[in-house]
């Protein structure tokens, strides 16, 4: 690799690093805290089996499994304004990701409380606790525990799945990365260089995760 | 103190509880013997209604009510009055053995924080589980768990605990402190229902035996007369066939 490429590379990755961490981080990080809260919600409707809303959480699901993220966000994006709905790029690719990551973590969710053996429900009922209590105080906290692998599964790939977000104008990391590669023709150095960039994100993630879970294993 | 009439329940086409009769006065320690199968365990879950029974009426200090027809207010309440001992302990995983005895306390009773806590203490130093309150339920063996269910079941001073088998789940060398703590229960004068094979335990703790057999109760009495002069034939075999069983140990 030459001088030239080498100091381009050197350049570009503050660049890269500026919108990395101005616009991916925060975009994944919100996008993930409101996608588990409308997760947790999904999942206790149909735990809880409330009728109507249990029919409502598994319409949405079936939704947003069934399509591509990228539809989604050209749907909200540049489709809803034909509604009449004109929302900037950042609450759009905000929404998408909240709602995709909503769907499939709620499906870990529902599986990791459907996985608490019922004797701990019983045991609740039995020393005077109510649904409520016992959901919040028992059965949630045993599944957040095992839910934590695949969550950190979803936190990862969401970090990846913000590149996306480019097509719909939002100047995150990747769409950087193009623009630098459009102006100086040298795109295999600079979309290798993002790869980078993700990477470090990625395993930064990764090593939290495992502290994480070490923590988590008094019980 | 607790009486129920008439109970029965089936689950799909199976009758589990023909019509069972049950009585337990205050300081009465009540077993209940049978074959596997014969719906001892359905029995006491329908009691503290974790099944609901088909049919049947439960008298709980001098109130009537209807076991098929409860209102989800009266089953609170009466729970509150009542606790449960597990075949397989069911602690709550994600607590401490002191928490798990006090949560009962401090969420469903709201029992203040630090008297919940030396109540908990209490409770544990009575089964012997004192020095292990911080340890998580995956750290103790089965019999130290099943202690600190007890702990759990007294802790909130029930009007009667119902025990299922709590010491069947046990590997053999740990079945004896189980019932050393259970023994101690019944001296203090404290209402109990237990569901057990240490025949015994039956015969020396119990004050009223009962044995069941296909969903019903078989014969009932105190024990010198169910173990000593049994007068029904199936008692006899079952009786008989547990000897059997127990014989090779007793040599
Ligand atoms: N949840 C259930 N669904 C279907 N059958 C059950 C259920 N629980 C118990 N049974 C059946 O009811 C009968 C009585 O069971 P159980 O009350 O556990 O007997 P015991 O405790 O005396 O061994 C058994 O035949 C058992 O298979
Ligand atoms: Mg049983």
């Amino acid at each position: 690799m030459d001088e030239r490429v080498w100091q381009l590379m050197q350049d570009s990755f503050w660049q890269l690093l500026l919108p990395g961490l101005r616009i991916t981080i925060p975009l994944t990080l919100i996008s993930f805290s409101l996608g588990l809260i409308i997760a947790l919600l999904t999942a206790m409707v149909q735990v809880a089996n409330i009728r109507g809303l249990k029919q409502i959480a598994r319409f949405y699901v079936w939704v947003i499994r069934g399509t591509p993220l990228i539809v989604q966000l050209f749907v909200v994006f540049f489709g809803l304004p034909d509604l009449g709905i004109v929302l900037d790029a950042f609450p759009s690719a905000v929404i998408v990701f909240a709602f995709n990551t909503g769907a499939y973590a709620s499906e870990t969710i529902r599986a990791a409380i459907e996985a608490v053996p019922s004797g701990q429900i019983e045991a609740g009922y039995c020393v005077g606790m109510n649904y409520v209590q016992i959901m919040a105080r028992i059965v949630l906290p045993q599944a957040m525990r095992t839910a934590f692998p695949p969550l950190s599964n979803s936190l990862i790939g969401l970090v990846k799945d913000t590149s996306l977000a480019a097509n719909i104008t939002v100047m995150e990391m990747f769409m950087s990365a193009q623009r630098i590669a459009a102006r100086t023709y040298e795109t295999f150095a600079l979309y290798c260089e993002v790869a980078v960039i993700y990477l470090l994100f990625c395993t930064v993630l990764t090593k939290l995760q495992t502290y994480c879970e070490k923590r988590m294993k008094n019980y | 103190m607790l009486e129920v009439k008439g109970i029965e329940k089936s689950f799909d086409d199976l009758k589990v509880l023909r019509g069972v009769n049950l009585k337990v006065g205050r300081g009465d320690v009540v077993t209940v013997i049978g074959p596997s199968g014969s719906g001892k365990t359905t029995l006491l879950r329908c009691i503290n209604f974790l099944e609901r029974a088909e049919a049947g009426e439960m008298i709980f200090d001098d109130v009537r009510y209807r076991l098929d027809a409860m209102t989800r207010k009266e089953i609170a309440a009466l729970r509150k009055k009542t606790a449960f001992v597990f075949q397989n302990y069911n602690l709550f995983r994600n607590k401490t053995a002191l928490q798990n005895v006090t949560e009962g306390l401090v969420v469903a009773r709201k029992v203040p924080k630090s008297e919940a806590r030396e109540a908990g203490l209490r409770a544990l130093q009575k089964v012997g589980m004192a020095d292990r309150a911080d340890a998580y339920p995956h750290q103790l063996s089965g019999g130290q768990q099943q202690r600190v269910a007890i702990a759990r079941a007294i802790v909130t001073e029930p009007e009667v605990i119902f025990f299922d088998e709590p010491t069947s789940a046990l590997d053999p060398e740990l079945v004896g402190e189980v019932l050393g703590v259970m023994r101690n229960l019944a001296s203090e004068g404290r209402t109990m229902l237990i569901v057990t094979h240490e025949m015994q335990f039956a015969r020396n703790v119990a004050n009223h035996v009962v044995f069941m057999d296909d969903g019903a109760v078989v014969e009932e009495g105190p024990p010198e007369e169910i173990f000593g002069a049994p007068r029904e034939e199936r008692t006899r075999k079952f009786l008989q066939s547990i000897m059997n069983r127990e014989a090779p140990a007793a040599l």
